[in-house]
């Protein structure tokens, strides 16, 4: 099995260790990853609020680049709002045929052309459905038995391009966590917005939405993810929240790789734990504490 | 004058034309607001913005700081029973109020200038850089203290470091940056 790899900028700053993971679990699943050479950044939600093309030219020169390679692989993206961004792009070329002209003569300037039709997929795309529950039961080495995790989507994995899950009532990451033998968190919260960018420019507002996740995580070990975003504004704003709330609402926001590579016994420090803010102590014990499964032929 | 919809016969060339096109079929049963996040917040409802722009009320839908909360969750676009694309509609006013100057909200078209200029730089967003062209831009230290805390904890976990933008030499992607300038001028 072999992908295109896009991370995208976060992943190389705040969210290291979804990096970190994602490349990790995925070895250890014998999938082989192609980072694109010489990628650029997918124009986040900023670059639509200047330019309507450019918007759409900086996701096109990352599919152009994969393209180049003449590589057949779908193109696998872990980070939510670049996710989003691609497939705006191959959605709308679809729609308005000049688009594609003009952004290929931008294009043109680094001597690329963007064709359209690469497979876009996102990190809980290719675990949910390629790689699915029995390839995860298989390779648990520790099962995460009194584990209770609340699995979060967050909004733009789902929404508007509903492609994988049901985008009001996602499910995708259930079977994942129950073969990896933790249970699942009852909460209606998973497909949730926690404010995105908000947080950089109207942190008041973003604060309520994550306040409201966080308490309805209330009884989980973590609250697992899968977008660099959501996973900042849960993990990082934990103080200010509870002061909201009137309640410590302190809880690990895990990666799902991080998750997945802990059953598969990666180590702490392949999958960068530390680098999360916060890393419960009674999270901690509980995993320290878990058993492992004795092979029966050694 | 400004308060009048867009006449299609005479106004090819009005932006507000494509804006107005995208909502026209709005019937005002408020499923957008009532599935917003951020509805609360906002000076005008999102059913109420889509009506000003049907009665081409600009000044007071650029007077509204309503697009500037809105944080894309596409719960309004997924569930409007019109099929209208309601975020995308958002982010097209968010553009001309950026364009014509007339963004009521100061604060959030600099954080995306910094955003921009960080990327044609060096390709990829380096944080720091991002975030301290966006301080410069603001002449407003109160913003960078309420950012200090994440900012020091971020450093600790060896996430970013300290970087001062340079404002200076060719960018990574001026020419894509420029090429695009001249097809939009163009059309």
């Amino acid at each position: 099995m072999k992908y295109f790899y896009y991370p995208g900028c976060s992943l190389e700053g705040t969210a290291i260790e979804y990096d970190a993971s994602t490349r990790a679990v995925m070895r250890a699943l014998g999938v082989e990853l192609l980072e694109v050479e010489d990628w650029t950044c997918c124009g986040a939600s900023a670059v639509d609020t200047a330019s309507y093309l450019l918007a759409m030219v900086l996701p096109a020169r990352n599919l152009a680049l994969a393209e180049r390679t003449e590589v057949n692989a779908d193109f696998l993206v872990p980070c939510s709002a670049c996710y989003l961004n691609l497939q705006k792009v191959e959605a709308q070329i679809k729609q308005n045929e000049r688009l594609l002209s003009d952004i290929n003569e931008a294009l043109a300037e680094e001597q690329l052309t963007y064709k359209g039709g690469i497979r876009i997929r996102h990190l809980m795309d290719v675990l949910a459905r390629d790689i699915g529950p029995e390839k995860l039961r298989e390779l648990a080495k520790r099962k995460l038995a009194g584990l209770r995790i609340a699995p979060y989507y967050g909004c733009q994995a789902l929404r508007p391009f509903a492609t994988f899950d049901d985008p009001e009532q996602p499910k995708s990451m259930e079977p994942l966590i129950e073969a990896l033998g933790a249970e699942v968190h009852p909460w209606s919260m998973g497909p949730k917005c926690c404010g995105a960018g908000l947080m950089t420019t109207k942190g008041e507002v973003a604060l309520n939405s994550v306040e409201h996740i966080l308490s309805a995580a209330k009884g989980a070990d973590c609250i697992v993810t899968i977008c660099p975003m959501c996973q900042m504004n849960l993990d990082a704003y934990q103080s200010r929240a509870s002061k909201i709330a009137g309640e410590d609402l302190t809880i690990s926001v895990l990666y799902l790789p991080q998750l997945i590579g802990l059953a598969f016994g990666l180590s702490e420090e392949e999958l960068k734990l530390k680098s999360n803010f916060v890393f419960t102590s009674p999270l901690q014990e509980k995993l320290h504490s878990m058993s492992w499964e004795v092979s029966a032929a050694s | 004058m400004s308060h009048h919809p867009p006449d299609p016969a005479t106004s090819k060339a009005d932006p507000m034309l494509a804006v107005w096109e995208k909502v026209s079929a709005c019937m005002q049963c408020g499923t957008c607001t009532g599935s917003c996040p951020n509805a609360d917040a906002m000076d005008v409802t999102p059913r109420q913005l889509w009506r000003m722009v049907l009665l081409g009320l600009r000044d007071e839908i650029f007077n509204s700081k309503t697009f500037w909360l809105c944080s894309s969750c596409y719960y309004c676009t997924l569930r409007c029973p019109r099929g209208l694309p309601l975020t995308e509609t958002l982010g097209a006013l968010k553009r001309l109020a950026v364009a014509e100057g007339r963004a009521a909200d100061k604060k959030s078209p600099l954080f995306y200038r910094s955003f921009l200029d960080s990327v044609r730089r060096y390709g990829r967003v380096r944080e720091m850089e991002m975030m301290a062209r966006y301080f410069l831009s603001l002449k407003n230290p109160i913003t960078p203290i309420a950012f200090t805390s994440l900012g020091i904890k971020l450093m600790a976990k060896g996430k970013i470091s300290p970087q001062m933008p340079s404002f200076s030499g060719k960018g990574k992607l001026a020419a894509i940056y420029q090429k695009v300038q001249e097809v939009e001028a163009r059309s």
